[in-house]
């Protein structure tokens, strides 16, 4: 199965084909629904991202907390597409990558082919699975959401199919 | 006349939390082994694999099976020779919160359905005391994830609409939202009643185990018969194509009002969790 290193570029998405598996290694942004609003009511009201997503893949996950000793609770994918009312724009800022489950209305497809990112999907209601795919993890931004707080994650030969490219 | 202690709902409720977040349905784990055995895509196959080592490391390592650990939903069926002394609703707020802050549990519940803060921690649950006969006391707790329960949806039939509508509708419901529903799902299907009734029964319909069906025949024919309609979509599991869509569909039934026929559908992802214990 084909490695893929993160940050993603456009040459590292063009090698990519709808329906591939591949695995997943380097940093990701976390992100959903509230921390999703809050980037664009940012972006409204004139002020900055609270950290840069140019070139970043943002995965839908809000895992459980750490016991101690571990890196991270489970942390499988949530539904993309609650996600897509904010998608386009956040692509319109350099977004490259998304991870989630699920599939994505005409519109975001369109916007992501548009913008040469990629979507990939997970497995869904595998979170224990998927937490050993992780390496590291630390809270980025919007700590006060909690569950919904946005982190940066490593990931190890974390499995994916790319969904739309 | 019996005496029962809030404390012992308390501790009930905590440890039925912490063994359904934990420990996949025996039923549910059953189901998913079988229908590997009847999968032909590789594809299909390496999902069902991976979301059968998922439930056994989630037990071994005391992991959540799925990172969404849910609203809590607990049925309560007191019997109405039994006295609880204390607070009932705070014994099984309490259960809850113990349970979510020892077992590292996500607390996904937010106050205000529309201002949306975090209570931090996954109170309230979903309550439903019924008084049954007895001296005996139900309690069942569902952990309801929301990438399912998203996907759930019901409609008013006409009284006169033939069963296949309502067929037509469930198949509808899954080719629209089922890849985003994790599945492959249990579908519970409450039909009868009154709306509310309708939808109780739905969510209710998913506590029956996999595989077992209705005790009315032509209610099981119907399950039989959505079932295979469902497969025949080949959504698969986790949506990569396959036999296997849904595990199987529960339908409970009540008695409804000459102008009405409710149904609703209640989705419940492969992560179907709850555990239930009699005291």
């Amino acid at each position: 199965m084909k490695r893929i290193y993160l940050p993603l570029t456009k040459d590292i998405i063009k090698t990519l084909k709808p329906g591939q598996e591949v695995l997943l290694n380097g940093p990701v942004l976390t992100g959903r629904d509230a921390a999703h609003k809050r980037m664009i009511e940012a972006l409204r009201a004139g002020k900055r991202f609270p950290l840069s997503i140019k070139g970043e893949t943002i995965y839908y996950t809000g895992p459980t907390p750490a016991r101690k000793g571990q890196v991270i609770g489970s942390c499988g994918p949530t539904t993309s597409a609650r996600m897509d009312p904010f998608t386009p724009v956040l692509l319109k800022h350099g977004l490259l990558g998304m991870i989630g489950k699920g599939e994505r209305s005409k519109e975001v497809t369109r916007a992501i082919k548009k913008s040469e990112a990629v979507y990939f999907t997970t497995i869904g209601g595998a979170g224990a699975y998927l937490s050993e795919k992780v390496e590291s993890s630390k809270v980025v931004a919007y700590e006060d959401l909690g569950a919904e707080a946005m982190l940066r994650l490593v990931l190890k030969d974390f499995p994916a199919i790319v969904a739309i490219r | 006349m019996r005496r029962v202690g809030a404390g012992v709902i308390q501790k009930t409720v905590r440890e039925l939390c912490i063994k359904a977040n934990l420990e996949l349905r025996g039923d549910v784990l059953s189901a998913l082994r079988r229908a590997k055995k009847k999968e032909t895509s590789a594809r299909a196959i390496r999902m069902l694999d991976i979301i059968i080592y998922n439930a056994l490391i989630a037990k071994k390592k005391r992991l959540p099976i799925c990172q969404d650990t849910g609203m809590v939903v607990v049925y309560l069926d007191v019997g109405q020779d039994v006295l609880i002394k204390g607070d009932l609703k705070k014994a099984v707020e309490k259960g809850v919160l113990d349970a979510y802050r020892e077992g590292y549990f996500r607390k996904s519940i937010v106050s205000d359905p529309l201002i949306r803060r975090n209570t931090d921690t996954n109170l309230p649950p979903v309550i439903y005391t019924r008084i049954v006969p007895g001296r005996k006391i139900g309690v069942s707790v569902v952990v309801k994830g929301f990438g399912c329960e998203n996907a759930s949806r019901t409609k008013m039939f006409r009284p006169t609409d033939p069963m296949s509508l309502i067929q037509d509708f469930v198949a509808d419901i899954i080719k629209e939202l089922g890849s985003k529903a994790c599945p492959p799902m249990y579908i519970g299907i409450g039909i009868g009643g009154t709306l509310d009734k309708a939808v109780s029964l739905s969510k209710e319909a998913t506590l029956r185990p996999v595989g077992e069906s209705s005790k009315s025949r032509h209610i099981a024919r119907l399950e039989k018969d959505i079932l295979k309609k469902l497969n025949k979509l080949r959504i698969g599991p986790m949506g990569v194509g396959g036999k296997t869509t849904a595990l199987g569909v529960s339908i409970l039934t009540y008695p409804t009002h000459i102008a009405g026929l409710p149904v609703a559908v209640n989705i419940s992802c492969h992560a179907t969790r709850d555990a239930r214990i009699t005291i």
